[in-house]
């Protein structure tokens, strides 16, 4: 391109690339600056240093039962914040898992012990009635335009309201039958952890090596771009909420199962509200456009270490919602000004 | 569409000459919009526009805010459909349904707000919605690679292609949109408004990818823009949109800024002599 040839060089941008430095220290100091500037690596060193603390006041804290202990409390977090950073990348929100969770292991138990379903195929239809609820969640918030604040806040009351018609508030038993499968989704003491990290490592390659996930920060990131490019924002929001539907009933399942027990108590919006609070913590942008799944793994592991080691330790629980409120905030403002700085060119 | 149309992603054949003077010939037309009109509720956007685009030739699209130019635009990309009339691609009659339709097709659009995502790459930018995938995973390394190939080719000398757009200049990011849609091999190309808050210098450098690309000959443009001097440095034609239609169809070299000003002070003078009977 003759004509625009005197000009390249004046029109050469982009960021400035790092000075390129020899040896071993280079390659050492590229690679830690590399590290530093992500933000899974703030919270996971934040997570190391809470696992060394609690170790030191704790003994306890690293034996089997306890590490066991802190997975039953990660996984639901943990699975649940999938969906949720799916979501909040693409510019929504879905309020209604928790109460998905509470419902599915009823679903189960009637679909087992009331009309005799074989229990993988009642495992699997648990997982549809969660991609249903995505369904109608994206159908009332990308088709009828109500906000998915709103649209989440009302299913999810709705599900709840069923869960408790359907059961009378009262807990019920895990039909015999299911056991078999249960062993695998939450039974067996490691099983929820290993479905997490399965989970999380897919989930994590589909949203940063998919064009389902590039997609979704397009989506997120500028709606009408994306638009205007041919991407299907309905395809991927409605996606997104089966998405996050499914990981709620399987999350569901597996308390069932860990925990031996199918109670009303179970649904609520305390592990909805503990994902987001991870995904934040992460570095998931409420503002949609950018978040990682290793992120928010790592954010719900941090609540979960604080929570178990608090009770290890012997505090009382009651200023854990004071440390998980300073958490989210220290989050969002390192959110909001690494944000900042990344426009300013200083910082990934 | 008011006519059966075929298949909008069958690749249409070319027009038998393939020329097309740049004064819109008929046999040449890569592109007619016949008596396209469309309407958002009480609002008539376009009245009953009637447009033609030679072979390699760049077209000037202007006109007041709220002419209907960006509707224009958006109807022959396929982005809205039109309520009447009908587009003709190499003289056969499309209804694109998508964008992707009629990128299929050969036609391609930068948008006003250039439609790039600032949270991703320069090249993820580029390859948007058309991604190199190695199934499931993006290819990522071929495209970076691709990416690199086509902006050097082009002149736009960014330092890196990793880089995220929220980073770039307008200008930066005006030629990486227009590299995007010249990527997917348009044969018709429609800028919106895209020296718009633009630099001198910047604006210069489009200019000349503009030229180049004019240079070529194998890529057919419009371009809506409102600085009449830049527009009539690159255009073969212009047309004027007014109130929904076409008022105004010369050769670029047959007119001049005055003349254009002109037109627009007397449509603005007309407004206010409207107004104040009504008041």
């Amino acid at each position: 391109m003759s004509g625009t040839a005197q000009q390249a060089a004046e029109f050469t941008g982009g960021p400035p690339e790092e000075p390129a430095r020899g040896g071993v220290w280079g390659g050492v100091r590229r690679a830690a600056l590399l590290f530093a500037a992500r933000r899974e690596a703030t919270v996971l060193v934040v997570d190391l240093l809470l696992v060394i603390y609690f170790w030191r006041a704790a003994p306890d804290f690293l034996t089997g039962d306890n590490v066991a202990n802190i997975t039953w409390t990660l996984a639901p977090l943990a699975i649940i914040a999938i969906g949720e950073v799916l979501l909040l990348v693409c510019g929504e929100l879905d309020l209604s898992v928790g109460f998905v969770l509470g419902f599915s292991g009823y679903l189960l138990h009637y679909l087992i012990d009331f009309y005799h379903v074989p229990p993988v195929a009642a495992v699997v239809l648990c997982l549809v009635m969660g991609a249903a609820v995505g369904f109608c969640n994206g159908f009332i918030t990308v088709t009828l335009g109500v906000p998915s604040f709103i649209t989440t806040l009302g299913t999810g009351y709705i599900i709840f309201g069923i869960m408790l018609v359907t059961s009378h508030a009262y807990p019920a038993t895990i039909p015999e039958s299911a056991k078999g499968v249960g062993n695998w989704l939450g039974g067996w003491t490691w099983a929820e952890i290993i479905w997490t990290v399965v989970l999380v490592a897919i989930f994590q390659v589909v949203l940063s090596r998919t064009r389902w996930g590039l997609h979704t920060v397009a989506t997120g990131g500028n709606i009408l771009g994306a638009s205007e490019a041919g991407i299907s924002i309905a395809k991927i929001k409605y996606g997104n909420f089966m998405i996050t539907g499914v990981m709620g009933a399987l999350t569901g399942l597996m308390v069932t199962f860990q925990t031996n027990s199918i109670d009303p108590s179970n649904g609520s919006y305390q592990p909805m509200f503990y994902a987001i609070a991870g995904a934040v913590i992460g570095g998931t942008a409420l503002a949609g456009g950018s978040g990682t799944i290793i992120g928010a793994f790592l954010g719900t592991l941090m609540l979960a270490i604080l929570q178990d080691g608090f009770n290890l330790i012997g505090i009382s629980a009651n200023p854990l919602p004071i440390i998980f409120g300073g958490a989210i905030l220290v989050a969002m403002i390192a959110n909001v000004q690494l944000a900042r700085l990344r426009r300013a060119g200083r910082a990934r | 569409m008011t006519t059966p149309t075929p298949d909008p992603t069958t690749p249409t054949p070319r027009a038998p000459d393939g020329g097309g003077s740049p004064d819109g010939g008929g046999g040449g037309d890569v592109l007619r919009a016949e008596h396209v009109s469309k309407r958002f509720g009480a609002v008539t956007a376009l009245t009953d526009i009637n447009l033609h685009l030679a072979r390699g030739e760049v077209l000037a699209l202007l006109g007041d805010n709220g002419a209907g130019k960006s509707t224009l635009i958006k109807i022959i990309c396929g982005f809205q459909p039109p309520d009447t009339g009908r587009i003709l691609l190499n003289g056969h009659q499309v209804a694109f349904k998508t964008v992707d339709q009629a990128r299929a097709a050969g036609i391609d659009v930068v948008y006003q707000d250039l439609a790039l995502i600032d949270e991703l790459t320069v090249y993820h930018n580029m390859f948007l919605k058309r991604e190199l995938v190695r199934w499931p995973l993006l290819s990522n390394r071929a495209m970076r690679k691709a990416a690199r190939a086509r902006l050097d080719e082009m002149g736009i000398g960014l330092t890196s292609v990793d880089a995220e757009v929220a980073r770039l200049s307008g200008g930066q990011r005006q030629a990486i949109a227009i590299a995007r849609a010249i990527y997917s091999d348009a044969k018709v190309l429609l800028l919106d408004e895209p020296l718009a808050a633009m630099g001198a210098k910047e604006a210069a450098l489009i200019l000349d990818l503009i030229k180049d690309l004019k240079t070529r000959g194998d890529v057919s443009i419009i371009v809506i823009a409102h600085n009449y001097g830049q527009v009539l440095e690159i255009a073969d034609r212009v047309n004027l949109l007014q109130h929904g239609e076409i008022t105004f169809d010369k050769p670029a070299r047959n007119t001049s800024v005055q003349e254009l000003n002109d037109i627009v002070i007397a449509e603005y003078r007309a407004a206010m002599e409207a107004r104040q009977r009504a008041g």
